[in-house]
């Protein structure tokens, strides 16, 4: 039995900490909540430079081709310094989709720009409010042309490219295509989380070339996102770990009546329970880990687990992280809103909650059948 | 990452489960034979063969085993029926006491007839005026010649009727502070002046006791720790009861409801298919697999010789909590026959009823979850202790209340 990450990874977990203590400081995402830049463009070039984008990234395209279990650790450490840069997009779903279904013209054409941060790449598939689904596709591919509108867009007013999924008009189903965004009609949109940029983008017969085979766009984009639940709940529950321990900070040195606010049960017993959250959690996601990082015929089934225990870990230490620290939580000028948007935005980024609670079940079902 | 056994894990691995499938007890070998009878017999057995206890050292009964060893024995006798749950406190909680506090002959007189299941222990600790303050006890022994004199009341002793010995925490002086009067003991069950009760449950079954002292010699030799050190003893015994308890559940868990949802109906199709049972048992069963790859976690630092985290200390907690609900919810899909517990008629054999009614005792017994939450957050979370109004006050002076 070794259900624990290597020393080398042990090793990046603390670089990364280090690292991001440094230079994704609280100050760092408050000056992107407060200011208009869509990103924190110096971190995201220091952290290009430590090669974060280039891990799972096969060095025949200038990757450094680690496993997947070294992306984990870093997903966990941006997670927790709530970085605001676009490594989700580009990385856990952009990279991911063409290391998936890219052609081999595709790939050599842009995981090396993807893997040395040169360019950024998002996934495509919200069309509005509801769940989306094969049938409510309203984006038309026709004639290497798509068009159609889709809203909201993680990172779309940055991105050099996106991962569309969209209906051919040949009546295929749903296929994914990579459009590139130059010239593209693009709005950035105001959400949740002003951490993270988000856009709408209408395109308007603007190419876009089809990754993957036809009519395989929605069980690609399936697969994509069992693999990305894994690392958004990385993320999920290193911000889940900050929550708690600002909260675990806050009440020790808070007084009231007298002694410090954390000496009370109705305190303790709030904090208590989101360790246990996040404990629960965090072994949920080192065994999604564990499938995403051997491709486990289990993958689904452990990234869904994952992904919910981590989406509820996340929420509960967030707002009572902003519970605890009482009126002062609530105002800009502390940081608990960091925690209690970016929870709120990672938890719907890739799925709701109950969507993913739908697919443990059916994960499971699956299993039973088999 | 990786699941398997380490090359010596795995020959470990095999051994046991050689030895368990030649002889684990069969259904007609244990046919007849009451719970306690059929758990000597199996105990009595893997003592002869030397796996009994296994990470005792082999002076007392064991085989020296390491603490993976121990796991994987576990998890290799788990896959048989076996019976055993009388020997938990005896040997899951008082073994660990004595090795730790108890002089030398006591260690080899007491320990072999433990490990090989000849003698049963049970634990004296709660009372009346203490539960979750288990320092409150009131159980007085005084001090006449070489031995103390016992009088009081001791509550929730599981299986004190069928007990050899006992261990027992004791106010040996109520002029000081709570923490600082206490002496623990193991004594004789058998001791004139004893007079066990047993205590009907709201679940109807009698799993617990009371225990009545009148006068009760325990020779002063039987004293683990020095006087007035027994709250430093019995947290030894109070640790290794939690990790005891641990993740424990049973009965209800996420694949019964699971089953149970595919078979009765919601709306006129298979209740599997509403958003909301889903919703909940994705829940339950998120919870499940985070405990049990704690647990995965707990192993590896285990593998590696190292001492678990304060991880698994959720276990219970979790687990009491998640199979109340469980029990609660499978009843709700039943809709009108959710009520019936009556084995001739009601689903699973009365199992929801009955996990039902036993749930709350969970969520109390070894540690309330409160107190849970408590230890949570001041021992793994560092969070400072309470306001105590009794703290440095004699326990004589202590208010009581009712």
């Amino acid at each position: 039995m070794n259900f624990e990450f290597s020393d080398e990874q042990n090793l990046l977990r603390e670089q990364a900490v280090g690292f991001l203590q440094e230079n994704c400081p609280p100050a760092a995402v408050r000056a992107i909540l407060d200011g208009d830049a869509a990103y924190d463009q110096a971190l995201w070039k220091k952290i290009a430079e430590l090669g974060w984008m280039a891990t799972v990234v096969p060095e025949r395209y200038g990757g450094i081709g680690l496993s997947h279990l070294e992306l984990c650790v870093i997903a966990e450490e941006l997670g927790r310094a709530v970085a605001p840069v676009p490594f989700s997009s580009s990385v856990y779903l952009a990279t991911e989709a063409l290391l998936l279904a890219g052609s081999e013209s595709q790939q050599e054409k842009w995981l090396p720009k993807l893997a040395t941060g040169g360019a950024i790449g998002t996934f495509a598939l919200g069309e509005g409010p509801g769940q989306p689904t094969p049938a409510k596709l309203a984006t038309i591919a026709a004639g290497g042309r798509l068009a159609g509108v889709k809203m909201p867009v993680a990172d779309g007013d940055v991105a050099d490219f996106a991962v569309v999924v969209a209906k051919a008009d040949s009546g295929d189903g749903a296929s994914l295509y990579l459009a590139e965004l130059d010239g593209v009609a693009r709005t950035p949109v105001a959400t949740l989380d002003p951490t993270r940029s988000h856009a709408r983008i209408a395109f308007d017969n603007d190419a876009a070339e089809p990754l993957g085979a036809p009519g395989q766009g929605w069980a690609l984009a399936q697969r994509l996102f069992d693999r990305a639940a894994v690392l958004f709940a990385w993320e999920q529950v290193g911000g889940a770990a900050a929550a708690l321990d600002m909260a675990k900070e806050y009440a020790s040195q808070r007084y009231a009546f007298g002694r410090p606010i954390a000496s009370y049960q109705a305190i303790k017993h709030k904090l208590a329970h989101a360790y246990v959250k996040n404990t629960l959690a965090r072994a949920n996601c080192y065994y999604g880990a564990w499938a995403l990082g051997t491709d486990a015929a289990e993958l689904p089934l452990a990234a869904a687990t994952a992904r919910v225990s981590a989406t509820q870990a996340y929420y509960y230490a967030s707002k009572e992280n902003i519970q605890t620290h009482g009126g002062m939580g609530f105002t800009w000028e502390f940081d608990c809103q960091f925690h209690y948007r970016r929870a709120k935005l990672l938890s719907v980024n890739i799925g709701s909650e109950s969507t993913w609670q739908d697919k443990l079940i059916a994960a499971v079902e699956q299993r039973n059948a088999a | 990452m990786d699941f398997n056994d380490s090359a010596e894990e795995a020959a470990f691995r095999e051994q046991a489960r050689t030895w368990l499938a030649a002889n684990a007890p069969t259904a007609e070998e244990l046919a007849g034979l009451d719970e306690v009878q059929a758990a000597k017999l199996w105990q009595k057995r893997k003592y002869d063969a030397g796996w009994a206890c296994i990470r005792w050292p082999e002076e007392y009964g064991g085989r020296g085993a390491s603490a993976i060893e121990q796991v994987i024995w576990n998890q290799e006798e788990a896959k048989f029926a076996t019976p055993g749950g009388v020997f938990a406190i005896g040997q899951g909680m008082a073994a660990p006491t004595l090795m730790a506090w108890g002089k030398e002959e006591h260690k080899r007189k007491h320990l072999p007839p433990l490990a090989s299941g000849e003698h049963i222990w049970c634990q004296l600790f709660s009372e009346p005026a203490g539960g979750s303050d288990l320092a409150a006890l009131r159980t007085r022994a005084e001090k006449v010649g070489d031995d103390w004199v016992i009088n009081g009341q001791k509550i929730w002793t599981s299986g004190a009727h069928y007990s050899d010995y006992g261990i027992i925490v004791l106010r040996t002086d109520p002029t000081v502070p709570k923490h600082k009067g206490l002496s623990y003991f193991f004594l004789d069950m058998k001791s004139p002046g004893i007079d066990i009760r047993p205590i009907k449950q709201i679940s109807g079954d009698a799993n617990f006791n009371e225990v009545y002292f009148t006068d009760v010699r325990v020779p002063d030799d039987q004293r683990l720790g020095a006087v007035g050190q027994g709250w430093q003893v019995a947290l030894t015994t109070l640790m290794n009861e939690r990790m005891a308890i641990g993740g424990g559940g049973g009965g209800v868990g996420f694949r019964q409801v699971f089953d149970l949802a595919r078979k009765v109906e919601i709306d006129g199709a298979p209740a599997i298919r509403d958003k909301n049972v889903r919703a909940k048992l994705a829940t339950w069963y998120a919870q499940e697999a985070g405990l049990k790859y704690t647990g995965y976690r707990s192993l590896t630092a285990l593998s590696k010789g190292e001492i678990p985290g304060p991880e698994n200390s959720i276990g219970k907690l979790v687990a009491a909590s998640k199979t109340q609900d469980m029990a609660s919810f499978a009843m709700d899909l039943l809709e009108l026959s959710g009520a019936v517990s009556d084995p001739a008629y009601g689903a699973a054999r009365g199992l929801y009823q009955g996990m039902f009614m036993g749930a709350p005792g969970g969520r109390i017994a070894g540690g309330s979850d409160e107190i849970m939450l408590n230890i949570l957050a001041e021992r793994v979370l560092g969070l400072p202790q309470d306001v105590r109004v009794d703290k440095g006050i004699p326990f004589n002076e202590v208010p009581t209340g009712r």
